[in-house]
């Protein structure tokens, strides 16, 4: 047998009622349902359960995260050599990323899952895997060189005012990680906007010419003539493949589509959200660009619609922020109607207000914040349509 | 008859009874205006980024508070119900002039720093409401004490709001600087979300939380 299996079946007495360590129960049935598939009987009468429980939509996305996270770290090496000046081959570049995003992951996870497990011992609840995915995506949204105490700081304010106080995972109004990078962005500005923080250097001297500028805050000086940080020009593909100064996880739509198709293969990921989230982001646009002509001193507006799509955090967070299944809409045309107005939003602020280069988080956040609303005036006009049809009949 | 009993109890309860020292206890804790009855947030929201700007807010509405409070219970009888709010209204507006023209003379930059808040009292929830439930109906003695708690409860959750605010968003305590040097060195940062209104709102949220998680009272059913 296997002996991990052994050990928990040894210990588990202790964490039962009467045990020694009841108090620690959650914990013991957090690392046991973590580890093996639960023996939980059903209460109420006979069900079946299904197989995709909670634990295993978790992993799945987290499994669709992995290319992102993968050309993330590649990026992080890459910009760093690039800026340094320095021939650097894959090996190099993978070690560097390492190094820098490996903390991060370390970071976000013991913090969150720490302040997490505190919370079901107090108040006694069963702790679930709602963390494995937003521990992934706190790394995954901020950029290399993030003092790794600021990222715990975040972190405990996510979970405890983002999640916790509503009830925790499956009761959150906001989505927590990017809770977690609103309040990094409001309390560190300096660390998490602007041109200095999205190449890590290392604290070693960069080329002449050196700009770490990303894409969305060029598009507001220049409009689409923008360079990479050593002068090179930057195309459509560049932002595509996402060898560009950024967030870590953000800047390959390539990798972000992968994780998408991952997504919506295995149902974990509703495709209507990701679908509006970029129809409206690209109607958006191109309203805004055909405006382009009459107001010469924006050079935003003459950004292409498909460029928005393919730099700074877009992709991401229609994938991987959006379609969060707690904080998005729950209704089918909720859903449409709510990735919609993310991808408007998200264009507007970009485009529009000159103190933001980018507005995906702040118009996820605000959508989340509209999802029930959206959802309450969808069932009611369903509601609505199907009296009026009755009382039709009865008439 | 009635008259004459209720003049002999009054004689016999002290000047500070317990059911006198209650009103200005309660206010502190279990009828706390800002996290219990959640009024007077705008304010609490609003000058709360540094502690000495909060003292003296709170010192404007305990001038307010108890002194309206003392004059709305002597003129109680003489106000036609009707007309009550506007009388109130006039009695603490001329009092919050008072405080302004006050500030304005004696110490400019805090009035300057207060700006619109200090004639915000005016509307602040909290004087309406203790003239209203209160004062209208008692004497000016407990008045006098019911507007000092209640007065006293706000400015503990505007400190204690403010004193969180100004350390974790300035590092400093009323203009002295708390965290030492050698925390910036090691590459602390102060907390820019610290210092913006939303934050507010969460740490008096988090006040709330404390409150009610020690204070089973006024935990509601459902």
């Amino acid at each position: 047998m296997n002996p991990l299996k052994k050990l928990l079946e040894k210990v588990e007495p202790s964490f039962r009622e009467g045990g020694k360590l009841h108090k620690f129960w959650p914990v013991y049935d957090g690392f046991a349902t973590f580890l093996f598939v639960p023996g939980h009987p059903t209460h109420k009468g006979s069900h079946i359960r299904d197989g995709i429980d909670l634990k295993r939509t978790m992993v799945s996305v987290i499994f669709a995260m992995m290319p992102a996270l993968l050309f993330g770290i590649y990026n992080v090496g890459y910009q760093h050599y690039l800026a340094l000046g320095q021939e650097s081959g894959l090996v190099e570049n993978m070690i560097y990323g390492l190094i820098k995003v490996l903390p991060l992951i370390v970071v976000s996870y013991a913090v969150g899952l720490g302040v997490e497990f505190a919370f079901c011992v107090i108040k006694k609840h069963q702790i679930n895997e709602g963390f494995l995915v937003s521990g992934m995506l706190i790394p995954l949204v901020v950029p290399p060189d993030m003092p790794l105490w600021m990222v715990a700081v975040a972190t405990v304010f996510a979970v405890v005012i983002g999640k916790e106080v509503f009830g925790g995972t499956g009761m959150n109004v906001l989505n927590p990680a990017l809770t977690a990078r609103a309040f990094l962005f409001f309390a560190y500005p300096a660390f998490i906007s602007g041109d200095k923080v999205w190449v890590s250097l290392g604290g070693e001297k960069a080329v002449d010419g050196f700009s770490g500028a990303t894409p969305l805050s060029q598009f507001i000086t220049q409009g689409p003539a923008i360079k990479n940080p050593v002068g090179g020009d930057i195309g459509f593909i560049d932002g595509f493949i996402g060898l560009i100064p950024g967030s870590i996880g953000e800047t390959s739509t390539l990798a972000i589509l992968i994780g998408a198709a991952i997504l919506i293969f295995t149902g974990v990921a509703s495709w209507k959200i990701m679908f509006s989230v970029f129809a409206g982001g690209y109607l958006t646009a191109t309203l805004l660009n055909l405006l382009a002509g009459h107001f010469p001193d924006n050079p935003y507006l003459t950004i292409e619609p498909h460029w928005h799509l393919v730099f700074g955090g877009f992709a991401f967070g229609a994938v991987f922020m959006a379609t969060d299944p707690v904080t998005a809409a729950q209704t089918p045309l909720g859903k449409l109607i709510y990735g919609f107005l993310i991808g408007v939003i998200t264009i507007v602020i970009r485009v529009l207000n000159p103190a933001y280069p980018e507005g995906m988080m702040l118009s996820i956040l605000f959508m989340n914040v509209a999802a029930p609303l959206i959802d309450y005036y969808v069932v009611q006009a369903n509601i609505k349509r199907r009296l009026k049809r009755v009382t039709a009949k009865a008439a | 008859m009635s008259t004459e009993t209720a003049v002999a109890q009054k004689e016999k309860e002290a000047l500070f009874s317990a059911k006198r020292r209650k009103l200005i206890t309660d206010p502190l804790n279990d009828t706390n205006p800002v996290t219990v009855q959640v009024l007077g947030i705008c304010s609490a929201l609003a000058i709360t980024v540094q502690v000495k700007p909060s003292l003296f807010m709170f010192g404007g509405v305990l001038f307010v508070l108890a002194l309206g409070n003392v004059i709305v219970s002597l003129l109680r009888n003489l106000i036609p119900s009707r007309v009550r709010i506007i009388a109130q209204l006039v009695i603490v507006a001329a009092l919050v002039i008072v405080v302004d023209l006050v500030l304005k003379a004696y110490a400019y930059d805090m009035s300057k720093q207060l700006s619109v808040f200090v004639g915000l009292i005016i509307t602040n929830c909290i004087v309406m409401g203790r003239l209203e439930a209160f004062a209208l109906g008692n004497k000016w003695w407990p008045s006098l004490l019911d507007g000092i708690g209640n007065a006293m409860g706000y400015g503990l959750i505007l400190v204690i709001v403010a004193a969180a605010r100004e350390l974790f968003g300035s590092g400093t305590l009323l203009g002295f600087k708390i965290i030492p040097a050698a925390f910036y060195e090691m590459g602390y940062v102060n907390n820019g979300f610290m210092i913006l209104p939303p934050m507010a709102l969460v740490v008096v949220g988090i006040i709330i939380w404390v409150q009610r998680s020690r204070n089973k009272k006024l935990v509601e059913s459902n």
